[in-house]
């Protein structure tokens, strides 16, 4: 198996992870944390191809990956308060509880 | 002379490698490499950790007017070595005790959390120059960063510790230190900020020698002797005392409200290593300081280049750990509205003031006079320095005692 | 395939496995720190050493923060109101059939028997250089983001005034 293969395996398998944890828990910071996963599996994937990549001194993978880290702390700081939000609402931090719209 | 006492730990080690590389196959001359560079630190440090309990112990009970610590000498003698012996029988008593787990606690991360908090502790002080050509992990390209990515991963130790207690104040404590720690960070990060901003690197090898520079032919140009460095070094020290829960930021482990804080459950050899961990850290945020601010290894005067490089280093580290004994002595408790008002409205405006003046002192460079530069640095952080001073004090207000007279 | 990246790769993995699948959402969180670190260390294995200590301080020092605080505010360390899930082996399928899709393709492609040319040391300097020049733009709206991300946070967690 070569180098990159195996990076790009790990991120898969970390991104299929990430998935099914979003997939299965029902409990909001579970599946934040499985978004949270897919995301870093993202940054893995970039870091990689970019290290492998023809041209590494043009470090385009590096601004990639630094700017999607800044994004999912954006992303955790807001999804973090809304379950806040949603717990004091409901009492409930369980996505499948959160149904009031439902006709 | 001079320069062979300065070289001395270096030439040692590879005296010992070249008497070693005889005998040994490749790979543990490498591992042998390593833990010669890593034994200078796990000797000398919690060794100064040893000495500094008993100094901060003596010296607080001199400045409350008492003696302190001064019966511990060397058993079955009547050699009382001014109680410096205090520090071996604290040790020998903390590992001779009962190491107590409360029946609810989370065991597993109950267990973990003192060795998390101690082991990035330790690894900060890999990037740390303590003499010419002594840096045990030189990172070119990321010291600076290391140091603070290892700085910020000892809050979840914090955490843990609190809550696999299963205790109220271990939980009060711990999320009491995690906000403290993420809001002085700010302070911190950003006071450094200045001095990458200048020298232009994050390696702190570089940082060091960059203040290698002469003024007026015999004073080394320590990032101190600027407006944005002594204003920066303030700011530093502040935010180290609050990152290290310091007094009069150790509300933490306000032991007259919480206890103990995060390590109220802890006991035995996990207390030692808690404690441990604490002071490391304080000396580790002291040695960034010096390295950041104080020239690092360099001494004040070119004519003082005989003393050796790490001489100066231990010698500035000394003074600054006196400096926190006299803090913790002199200042009274923050309350913890007061604690975050602080590094949200003073501390924070301020750095960010500071590294406005840095940009300028570094634009400036050459183009105006040393003097105007100096007066304009300072009028611009001593004006802020006054208005947000007086906003504060406005905010705090007087004192109104509810339940006392 | 070096033993450095098998290590920290089957770390990696065997945490975020954790992550996702026990019961107590803390030890989620702090198995979930483990991935972060590992990742950070497989970062490093890639050279990316700018990248692996800004993911430690952002990750390991803010996001984890951030989720033990969420778990600790919305009182789910105790597991009760959670029955796992009605249907749980759909979404593992699914995650099974996505991870096998991608195994395959990424085995199959020509691309990931590249080597690793040489590479001169990354300088953060230059990183820094780009950012302010060819990445100016994205530099400015990741800026408005997180102002925008940080009021809003604040104020979707605002304690809501009492009506009276």
């Amino acid at each position: 198996m070569s180098p990159l293969s195996g990076y790009l395996l790990v991120s898969a398998m970390i991104f299929c992870i990430g998935l099914a944890g979003a997939l299965t828990r029902r409990n909001a910071i579970m599946v934040l944390i499985g978004i949270e996963l897919m995301l870093n599996a993202a940054n893995l994937n970039f870091i990689a191809f970019w290290r492998f990549s023809d041209t590494p001194e043009t470090q385009t993978g590096l601004m990639f990956a630094l700017f999607s880290i800044a994004i999912a702390a954006a992303e955790a700081a807001v999804g973090l308060a809304l379950i806040i939000m949603i717990y004091r609402h409901f009492r409930t931090a369980n996505v499948d509880k959160v149904e009031d719209m439902k006709g | 002379m001079a320069e062979a006492l300065d070289q001395f730990p270096i030439t040692l080690k590879h005296w010992l490698m070249s008497q070693a590389s005889g005998f040994l196959p490749e790979w543990l001359l490498v591992l042998l490499s390593f833990v010669l560079s890593i034994s200078p630190i796990l000797a000398v440090f919690p060794l100064l950790f040893a000495l500094t309990t008993v100094i901060e112990r003596k010296g607080l009970g001199r400045i409350q007017n008492r003696i302190g610590p001064n019966r511990v000498g060397i058993p079955l003698t009547n050699i009382r070595l001014a109680g410096f012996g205090q520090f071996i029988a604290d040790g020998i008593k903390s590992l001779i005790k009962e190491d107590l787990v409360p029946y609810a606690a989370d065991k597993v991360v109950h267990f973990i959390a003192p060795i998390t908090l101690l082991i990035p502790v330790l690894l900060t002080y890999s990037v740390l120059p303590f003499g010419r050509n002594m840096v045990p992990l030189d990172l070119p390209q990321t010291g600076l960063l290391f140091f603070f990515a290892l700085g910020a991963s000892t809050e979840l130790s914090v955490f843990m510790a609190g809550w696999s207690s299963r205790n109220k104040y271990s939980l009060l404590g711990a999320m009491r230190a995690i906000a403290q720690m993420v809001s002085y960070e700010i302070p911190l990060i950003l006071s450094s900020l200045t001095v990458v901003m200048i020298t232009g690197t994050l390696s702190l090898t570089a940082i060091v020698e960059n203040q290698a520079s002469l003024h007026l032919g015999f004073i080394h140009g320590w990032n101190l002797f600027t407006p944005w460095g002594f204003v920066g070094f303030l700011l530093f020290l502040t935010a180290a005392a609050a990152e290290a829960n310091r007094t009069p930021f150790d509300l933490p482990e306000a032991e007259s409200e919480i206890i103990a804080g995060y390590f109220t459950e802890y006991s035995g050899f996990k207390f030692a290593i808690f404690f441990l961990a604490e002071y490391l850290g304080l000396f580790a945020m002291c040695g960034l300081g010096i390295t950041l601010f104080l020239g690092g290894w360099l001494p004040p005067f070119k004519f003082l280049d005989f003393i050796p490089s790490w001489c100066w280093f231990l010698g500035k580290l000394c003074a600054l750990i006196v400096l926190f004994i006299w803090l913790r002595g002199t200042l009274p408790r923050l309350r913890t509205d007061q604690l975050m008002g602080f590094a949200w409205k003073f501390l924070l405006p301020m750095t960010l003031i500071n590294l406005v003046v840095a940009a300028l002192w570094h634009l400036t460079g050459g183009a105006v006079p040393t003097t105007i530069r100096w007066v304009v640095g300072f009028a611009l952080l001593a004006v802020p320095y006054w208005l947000l001073g007086r906003g504060f004090e406005a905010s705090v207000g007087k004192r109104v005692y509810r339940y006392a007279a | 395939m070096t033993l450095p990246f098998a290590i920290i790769a089957g770390l990696t993995v065997g945490s975020a496995i954790a992550a996702v699948s026990l019961r107590n959402l803390v030890h989620c969180a702090l198995s979930l720190v483990l991935t972060f670190a590992g990742l950070a260390g497989l970062y490093l294995q890639l050279n990316a050493e700018f990248i692996g200590f800004t993911q430690i301080l952002v990750y390991v020092g803010a996001v984890s923060i951030l989720i033990v605080f969420a778990i600790l505010f919305t009182r789910s360390t105790e597991p009760k109101d959670e029955p796992s899930t009605v249907t749980p082996w759909i979404g593992v399928a699914v995650a099974i059939g996505t991870f096998l899709t991608m195994a395959v393709s990424i085995l199959g492609s020509p691309v990931s028997r590249r080597a690793a040319g040489p590479m001169g040391e990354v300088s953060v300097k230059t990183l820094g250089q780009k950012l302010m020049t060819d990445y100016v733009l994205p530099l400015e709206v990741m800026a408005l983001l997180l102002t925008a991300a940080m009021l809003g946070a604040v104020i979707i967690a605002m304690r809501e005034k009492e009506a009276k």
